[in-house]
Order: structure tokens, then sequence, then C-alpha cells
């Protein structure tokens, strides 16, 4: 485990991570070395990461560190202390001399963590400091990840230490290209992507950081399941109870799976109508198909009820995605919560009120 | 994939550019581009008000209310009566008031 020294001084216990290949020696004292290769539990971490697994105490002490032997001109690439941005970085460094100046971001990823700030000027400059790094190197230019940008003020770092930013490509796959360039990215390089890939990886972490709440609501339906105008029978557990919970848990799963799968096939711009649009051909299809034998009005409740779960998932959604905007988002839930507020009361009451009408209105 | 775009908040006077680029660099959608030596919005629409073109024009040609995009960022600043605030990092006491113009 590492610890956060406060001061970006090369400190002992860095050297004793599995990353680090021992360290090298430098004006400003010893700088840890690290591996450019990944090894298994580096990948082990990354995907318990995106299933939530430790994902918030995923971190690398922030600090200076070495990938093979750079010198005084060897390029400073800055990266946050979330270990997964860490490990991409270096991974895309092997075969080259660069020092890496990891800022403390709380373990957060880069982008995240410029959005709040703590990937930021101040934080840039603390750690160039604290680092010596004007006696480690000649030059005066630090690369800095695009998605950086919203916390750092590029001229405000070169006025408080006389360093030039100089943003990098969005991807890290990039460094490479854009170094060997002579810093120039390409247009592509600059533009964030939303691909099928980039939305399944997230399906994981969304599933388990939701899923609490649709066992809680599950639970919740299986035991009122129980109720009748005749009193609390396990009978009706068994049967609208069950039902319940595998309707409210299906309509879950399907909404966060499908719904990143589908997310430019989806009608709408906003995240809440692709939703209820999912939501309603899920059980639009599971009525055609046969597969809701449920009393009338407890077909009418799920209409109701699996297009407001399904809407408010995929809306939850916004916060994953790489697009949406805070003014877009706040006028899409100015229309899209008093919606499912009131489709989540409608499909509730009539299913409440289900348990207790004689055979459900007709069966 | 376009968002909503009738209500972005991004503003940029030309008259304040002096044509440094920075704006179109560190753009994630190429909302800027640069025309005969000026930044001119090429497509205001794409703009997700992450803040960053604003944070880096020298000028303070650039105006916009940076915040994240986040619906459950929205629901948990609506709860609390408070601006929207990101509780990504599962600390939310280490979150600053982002959305805050």
């Amino acid at each position: 485990m590492t610890t956060s020294t406060g001061d970006g001084a090369p400190t002992l216990e860095r050297v004793d991570d599995p990353w680090v290949d021992g360290s090298l020696h430098t004006d400003a004292g010893d700088v840890p070395r690290v591996r450019t290769i990944l090894s298994a539990s580096d990948r082990l971490g990354s995907m318990k990461a995106r299933w939530g697994i430790g994902r918030m105490d995923y971190r690398v002490t922030p600090g200076l560190y070495a990938t093979g032997n750079p010198s005084a001109e060897s390029p400073v690439l800055v990266s946050a202390n979330y270990k997964m941005s860490f490990d991409r970085l270096r991974a895309v460094l092997h075969g080259r001399d660069a020092w890496i100046l990891v800022l403390d971001t709380d373990g957060i990823n880069v982008w995240c963590a410029a959005g709040k700030g703590t990937f930021g000027t101040d934080e840039i400059v603390r750690r160039v400091q604290s680092a010596a790094l004007d006696r480690i190197v000649s030059h005066r230019t630090l690369i800095v990840p695009q998605l950086g940008a919203p916390g750092v003020s590029a001229h405000g770092v070169r006025r408080s230490c006389g360093f030039r930013v100089v943003y990098g490509p969005v991807r890290a796959a990039d460094l490479p290209a854009f170094l060997d360039a002579g810093l120039k990215a390409q247009p592509e390089m600059r533009r964030v992507k939303f691909d099928l890939g980039d939305r399944v990886v997230l399906i994981p972490v969304e599933m388990v950081s939701g899923g609490r709440y649709a066992l809680l609501v599950a639970a919740g339906l299986l035991l009122l399941g129980g109720l009748s105008s005749g009193g609390y029978s396990l009978a009706g557990v068994r049967t609208i109870g069950l039902t319940g919970a595998g309707l409210v848990l299906g309509a879950f799963l399907c909404s966060a799976v499908l719904g990143p799968v589908l997310l430019p096939w989806l009608p709408g711009r906003a995240f809440s109508v692709k939703g209820a649009v999912l939501g309603l051909v899920l059980i639009g299809a599971l009525i055609a198909g046969g597969g809701l034998t449920d009393s009338r009005l407890h077909v009418a409740a799920w209409v109701f009820m699996v297009p407001t779960i399904a809407s408010f998932i995929v809306m939850n959604f916004t916060g994953a995605s790489t697009y949406t905007s805070l003014s877009g988002v706040v006028r899409e839930m100015h229309f899209a919560v008093p919606a499912q507020i009131a489709g989540a009361v409608v499909g509730f009451g009539l299913w409440l009120t289900g348990l207790f009408v004689a055979g459900g209105l007709g069966l | 994939m376009r968002y909503i775009e009738d209500v972005v908040s991004l503003e940029f006077d030309e008259k304040l550019c002096n044509g440094c680029g920075m704006c179109a660099a560190v753009c994630p959608h190429a909302v800027f581009e640069l025309v005969n030596r000026r930044a001119s919005l090429a497509d205001r629409g794409a703009c997700m008000e992450c803040g960053a073109c604003a944070r880096n024009c020298e000028q303070g040609a650039i105006r916009v209310r940076a915040g994240t995009g986040c619906a459950s960022a929205v629901l948990s600043g609506m709860l609390s009566g408070g601006e929207p605030s990101c509780g990504c990092s599962g600390d939310k006491s280490k979150c600053p008031p982002d959305g805050a113009p």
C-alpha cells in the first residue's frame, strides 16, 4: 500500500511499490523508476476497478517518477494518482525515457479531477516545486493531458512556476505519435469519442452503483406481494411478489446494459426520453410475447413502472457520458423528474390497488 | 451523438480574442476553430460546458457556466438544496461546488 506524503519529494516507500523498478539518481534526489510493462496484478486491478471494487482507493503516491533513463532534456508528462490513469500512461511510454509528474487528485481520474479542480493549476505548481523539477530538467515544458484542461490554466502555470503547459492528446494511446511529431496533435487526437467500447466498459460500475437500490425496491415488492384483501399470504409472495421483484430487476438490468449499448439509436436527445422509449419497448415486447400473465391492473401498473425505471436509469448515465452539458441535464431533469415521479406514483398505486381489488379486475 | 443544444451557456467575445488557439486545442468537441488567426465558434451546440476553453483563455474572451453534466450530481444538489455536486469521489465533502458560475 502506498502512502501520501503531502510533499512530492522522492520517498523510500514508493520504491517498494510493485510497479517500481529501482530508482534513478538526480541532482534533486532519487526518483523511482517505473515498469512500462503492466503486470497481471495491474490488469486485475483495472478490471476490479471497472466493477467498482476498491475503485475509490486505487491510487499511487503523488510525485515524480521516471521511465527508462531520462535526462535533463527528456519530456515531463503530468498525470493523476488514480492508478488506472497512471498505468495507461506508463504502458505507452515503453521504450521511452521520460519523467512522469503524478498529481494528488485523491485517486480520481484526470478528467473528473479536472472538473473538481483537484487536477489543477495550484496542484501542478506545488508538485513542480516540491519535486524541484527545475533542477532535474533543463527545459521548461510540461505535457498535460488535454482532459486536464478544465482544471488547469496554462498561463496560470507559466506565471506561477515558469513552466509552459502543452496539452497532449485525449487518449494515452496517441501519446507516442504526439511525442514523435514534436508535441503536435492531429485533430482526431483532440476529440473525445463515446464509441460502443467506451460505453460498454462503463456498464459494470453503473450496474454496481445502482444495483443496491434496484435490489431494495425488488425486495419491497416481493414482501408487499403477499398483501391482499384476505390478509397476508405466502402464496401471494411466491406469485405476485416474485413477478414484481423479477420485473424490477429485469427492467433495471436491461436498462443498465441496453441503455448504454443502444444509446446512439434510441430516439430523442434527452437520456430520460431515450430510457423511457427503451422501457416502453421492453414492456411492450413482454406483453406481446405473452410473458406477463398478471391481472389487468398489474399489467397497467407495469406499463407505467418499467418505462419509469428505464428512464431514470438511462438518465443517470449522463454522468458517465462524454458529451452531456450541465445546462442540458438541468433542462431535461426539469421535465423528466416530475414525469418519473408521476409514473412511479401511478404505477405503484395501480399495483397496490391490484393486490386488494378482488381478482385485480377481470382475471 | 448530440445532446440538448439550445441551452448551452457558452459565450465568446471575438473582439477580445488574440488568436492564441488554446480554446481550439483544449476543446474535446471541436466547438472552436481558428479562422484567419482568430478563434470562432464552429459548433456551439456541441459544447458540454467542461470549462477548459474559458480557463485557458488568457484574454478572458470566453464565458461558460462550467460543470458536470451528471443527473445524479444535479439530483443530489437538488436534495441537499445546494449546487450540483459530483459524488463520484465517494466523499462529497471533497467536491468543490461544481456548476457555480
